[in-house]
Order: structure tokens, then C-alpha cells, then sequence
């Protein structure tokens, strides 16, 4: 109820149009990825999903973010079930300080918090943008798909979230936006991780090209 | 005042009604009769718009007979829009988000509620004198000077042409001539001949259009489509001089003067589509594109119908 609220709210803020280049996404085990340059971006993806596709679809989001005050608790776990996950912080001189094994049991914890029936929206750049170009993909896309083989990834390209809503900005200027859904993709046989990551992020950047 | 009392207003509406039966019945005749491939892409095109055109004049007329306010409210609304399919084909930049945030939720506001508090002089120069200078100052002190000017002119150039021009539709309301009491009609008048204009024009152009007005800038602008719509629109205008202060030769003059601003404002709104490589502003009225779309003609020609008025109206 509060969700779709927002997710209608969200929609007449962002003026957002949607276009499918495939069939509009049905109630498949996916992962969503698309590019991050403002805090609207999960909540016009989501809005942009078919109503009955959008209870089955749950962000995938930094912990140290949507643990910091109540509102944000109540709205990443009663509101969006998001799952939350422990982002990799760095340290003065720009070491991850998250270990290799960390990794490994966040995307476990993912693959479990998954199941085999919730679909995921990610935003592999792991922060958001200025809406330039597209960051380079972390790699938890890649162990993702090698955890759960035949996982069908859908690459989606959100325009001008940046200007409605730049990171630090409060308010939202209502300029119009468009939410662009790619065709279905999978990791190949034999496929490296950057190869892999680097046609995912080309999957979403020529979206944003059309 | 409400509009329910005036029958001179519902008799305008009444007859817009019967127009949009009988176009809806040509719409479907010319749907059967379509053949080849792009005829059907044309009917298509033309039942949309039409059909669009139900909700237009529906949600009009109840504006329009809920007294002042609804039309404020409305013509709010779409400047509102307008101005968002502005913006985002402009080149503004983060920087200019808090200029922005000035024009879509103080200067686009203010400027309908000076109308709704009926202070006309305020009204005349708030978006030229203040919101002029306050969109530059904003700009400067987000402090990004690349394209310092480009950027500024257009949100200068969005607030006059989506707000400034827009809100004089309205601010027919609070003119006072004497011995004419019921302005929701000039507002009818004025929206009549406009929109009228736009459809005979597209009417004389698909019939009889050949030489284009300006190829570069709107190839669907022909002279045989300009001066056949201007002419017959202008008729129109004339014949419903008894709902307007007008006396006919006065009415026809007045409609003349809104279908050539109404032209104008369309060939340059044109212009800045293919200037920013798109055809249409957006996608929110099917067939007709977007709120900007609908209304380019009106931009230009609200201000001059206003001026006119109340330059030889008003005491």
C-alpha cells in the first residue's frame, strides 16, 4: 500500500515514460541492473514493472545506508524488503576494507535471501554517478550469476534521474525521465568476469543510446 | 461567477460538443475507408487526436464553468507541463537545480496566485523584472560558468514562454471592461480561435498543403494550410462575436491578430524541437505529442489577445 503510494509518487515526480524493447518483464527469477545517479532510481525501476511483477521484486541495498535512522529501517525492510548488504568501504588510502571472504558471504547471503522465486533490482556501480557515464560494475554481478547458473540478468537504462534529483539535493526538480528495459541476458559458458561486466555495462550504456 | 449562469457560454461549449460528434463521426467513416498503409497511420493519428480532444474540451469546460479559480488552477497545471518538457530538453546542468527549484515552485506559483488575488501589475512584470534577475543571481552564485549564458537564457526563455505567456490566458479573468461582466467567455474566445486555428490549419494542409512555410523548420507548415485555417478560423471568430465585447468586424480582427501569434509561437516552437533534435515535447496527449505540443499557438497568442483587449477595452 505505502509502496505502490510511493511508487505512484515517485512516477509523477520522475515523469517518467517506459519503454520495454521485450516483452514487459513477467514473474521470472531476474536481476534488474541498471545505472545509479539519484536516491529516485530503485523506486521508479520498481514503478516501472508491471503491478503484479512488483511484489516479487526487492532492491538490493547498502546496510550502513538504510540502517541509519528508523525511517530508513522501516522503509527498506517493512516497505520494499530490501535486501541489505554490507558494501565495501574504503579506508583513507582507497584499500577495500572488506575481505575477499566478506564478498563471497554477502553474495551467499544474496543468493539465499533470493530464493528461487524473488527477483532483484541492483545497481552495480555500487554509488551513485553523476550521471556522465557509467561507472565501472563491481564484480558481485558476476559471482551472483555464478552462484545461481542460467540466472537471467535484465539490463535497464534510467535517463535523467540525475538532473530530477542530483545526489545531495533534497527536493526534486519534475522534469520528465524515461526508464528503458533491455532484452534478457546471461553469463556465457566459459565467460571471464570482466569480460562479463563489461557487457553488462555496455548492455545498459546502449540503452541509454537509443 | 460561475459560468453555470451565463448561457452564452454554454452555448459555445454546446457547439464545440456538437463539432466533436461530428468530427468523431468522420473520424470513423474515414477509419473504414482507409486502405492503403499510410492512410490507416493518418486516420489513426487523426482518431487519437480527436479522441484527445474529448478529454481537452471536457476538462476545459468544467474549469471554465467552476468560475475563476478552476481556470487558474488549470492554467496552472499546464504551464506546470509545459515547462517541465522545457527543462528537460534543456541543457541545465546540476548546478542549476536550485534555480530550477525557484522557477517550478515559487515564480510558477506566485504568478497564477497574483491573477488569483487579481493584482495586475505585479502580475505584468514579476517573471520580466524579478524572476529575470533572481534566475541569473541564482545561477551565478551556484558558480559554474560554462555555458553561463545558454543556460541561464533558457530558463529565462522557459519561464516567459511556458509561464509568462501561458498564465495571460487566465488573466482575462481580471480585466475590467466596462459593461462586460462575463470574461470566462474571452477566455473561451481565445482558446476557441487558437485551437480552431491549429485544426483547420492541419485540416487545409492534409486537403490542399504544397509549398511549405518553412521546410526546415516544420515541413507540415504549408501556405495553403497557414492562410486557409488562418482565414476560416478567423470566420469563426467573427461569427461568435456575440459572446465577446466585440462588435463582428472587431471579433474577425481580434481572431485574425491570435491566429498570426498563435502561427508565430508554433513555428518557433518548432524551431527549438529541431534545435534540440526531437519532434515532439513529450508524450502525454496521444496524437497530439506533448502539453507544449498542444499548446505553442496559445504561448504567443494569450499575451497578444491580452494586450490587445486591454489596450482598446479597458478604460
Amino acid at each position: 500500500m505505502i509502496a505502490s503510494i510511493l511508487a505512484s509518487a515517485a512516477r509523477l515526480v520522475s515523469g517518467a515514460s517506459v519503454f520495454y524493447l521485450d516483452e514487459p518483464p513477467d514473474e521470472a527469477q531476474r536481476v534488474y541492473f541498471a545505472n545509479h545517479t539519484s536516491h529516485l532510481d530503485f523506486v521508479v525501476l520498481w514503478s516501472a514493472l508491471p503491478e503484479n511483477v512488483r511484489p516479487l521484486v526487492r532492491p538490493v541495498a547498502g546496510r550502513d545506508y538504510w540502517e541509519k535512522s528508523a525511517l530508513r529501517r522501516y522503509l527498506a525492510q517493512k516497505v520494499f524488503h530490501a535486501i541489505l548488504i554490507d558494501r565495501s568501504r574504503h579506508t583513507e588510502d582507497g584499500e577495500s576494507t572488506l575481505s575477499i571472504a566478506a564478498a563471497r558471504r554477502t553474495i551467499d547471503r544474496l543468493a539465499i535471501d533470493m530464493g528461487e522465486r524473488d527477483s532483484i533490482i541492483v545497481f552495480p556501480e555500487g554509488t551513485r554517478g553523476s550521471g556522465q557515464q557509467i561507472a565501472p560494475f563491481k564484480s558481485g554481478l558476476y559471482h551472483l550469476c555464478r552462484e545461481k547458473p542460467g540466472l537471467e540478468l535484465v539490463p535497464v537504462y534510467l535517463d535523467n534521474m540525475n538532473r530530477i534529483l542530483p545526489k545531495g539535493e533534497l527536493l526534486p526538480v519534475p522534469m520528465l525521465s524515461r526508464v528503458v528495459f533491455g532484452r534478457p541476458m546471461r553469463l556465457e559458458e566459459g565467460e571471464t568476469k570482466p569480460a562479463f561486466l563489461e557487457r553488462a555495462r555496455a548492455a545498459v550504456r546502449e540503452l541509454g543510446e537509443l | 461567477m460561475t459560468g453555470f449562469s451565463d448561457p452564452a457560454l454554454s452555448r459555445l461549449v454546446a457547439g464545440v460538443l456538437v463539432l466533436l460528434v461530428v468530427a468523431t463521426a468522420v473520424g470513423l467513416v474515414l477509419a473504414r475507408r482507409a486502405r492503403t498503409e499510410p492512410a490507416r497511420a493518418t486516420v489513426a493519428n487523426l482518431n487519437a487526436r480527436i479522441r484527445a480532444w474529448w478529454v481537452m474540451v471536457v476538462v476545459f469546460a468544467i474549469a471554465v464553468w467552476t468560475g475563476g479559480i478552476g481556470s487558474i488552477v488549470l492554467f496552472a497545471l499546464m504551464s506546470l507541463l509545459a515547462l517541465r518538457e522545457f527543462v528537460t530538453l534543456a541543457p541545465t546542468r546540476r548546478e542549476d537545480h536550485r534555480t530550477l527549484l525557484w522557477s517550478f515552485f515559487v515564480v510558477l506559483p506566485l504568478q497564477y496566485y497574483l491573477i488569483a488575488i487579481r493584482w495586475y501589475g505585479l502580475f505584468a512584470i514579476m517573471i520580466p523584472v524579478y524572476a529575470f534577475v533572481l534566475v541569473a543571481v541564482s545561477n551565478v552564485i551556484a558558480g559554474r560558468t560554462d555555458r553561463f549564458l545558454e543556460r541561464t537564457a533558457t530558463v529565462h526563455w522557459g519561464l516567459m514562454v511556458c509561464v509568462y505567456c501561458v498564465s495571460h490566458a487566465p488573466a482575462l479573468l481580471i480585466l475590467e471592461i466596462p459593461g462586460f461582466r462575463t470574461n470566462a467567455r474571452l477566455l473561451v474566445f481565445l482558446v476557441l480561435v487558437v485551437q480552431i486555428s491549429d485544426v483547420l490549419q492541419y485540416v487545409f494542409g492534409k486537403l490542399f498543403g504544397k509549398r511549405p512555410v518553412a521546410p526546415v523548420i516544420s515541413p507540415n507548415k504549408t501556405w495553403e494550410g497557414f492562410l486557409g485555417g488562418a482565414l476560416a478560423a478567423s470566420l469563426v471568430g467573427a461569427a461568435i462575436w456575440w459572446a465577446t465585447p466585440f462588435r463582428p468586424g472587431v471579433a474577425f480582427g481580434m481572431s485574425v491578430a491570435i491566429t498570426l501569434a498563435g502561427f508565430a509561437g508554433g513555428l518557433v516552437m518548432s524551431a527549438i524541437k529541431r534545435d534540440r533534435g526531437v519532434k515532439d515535447y513529450g508524450v502525454l496527449i496521444a496524437g497530439h505529442g506533448g502539453m507544449l505540443d498542444r499548446i505553442d499557438s496559445l504561448c504567443f497568442a494569450a499575451p497578444v489577445f491580452f494586450h490587445l483587449t486591454r489596450y482598446f477595452f479597458t478604460p
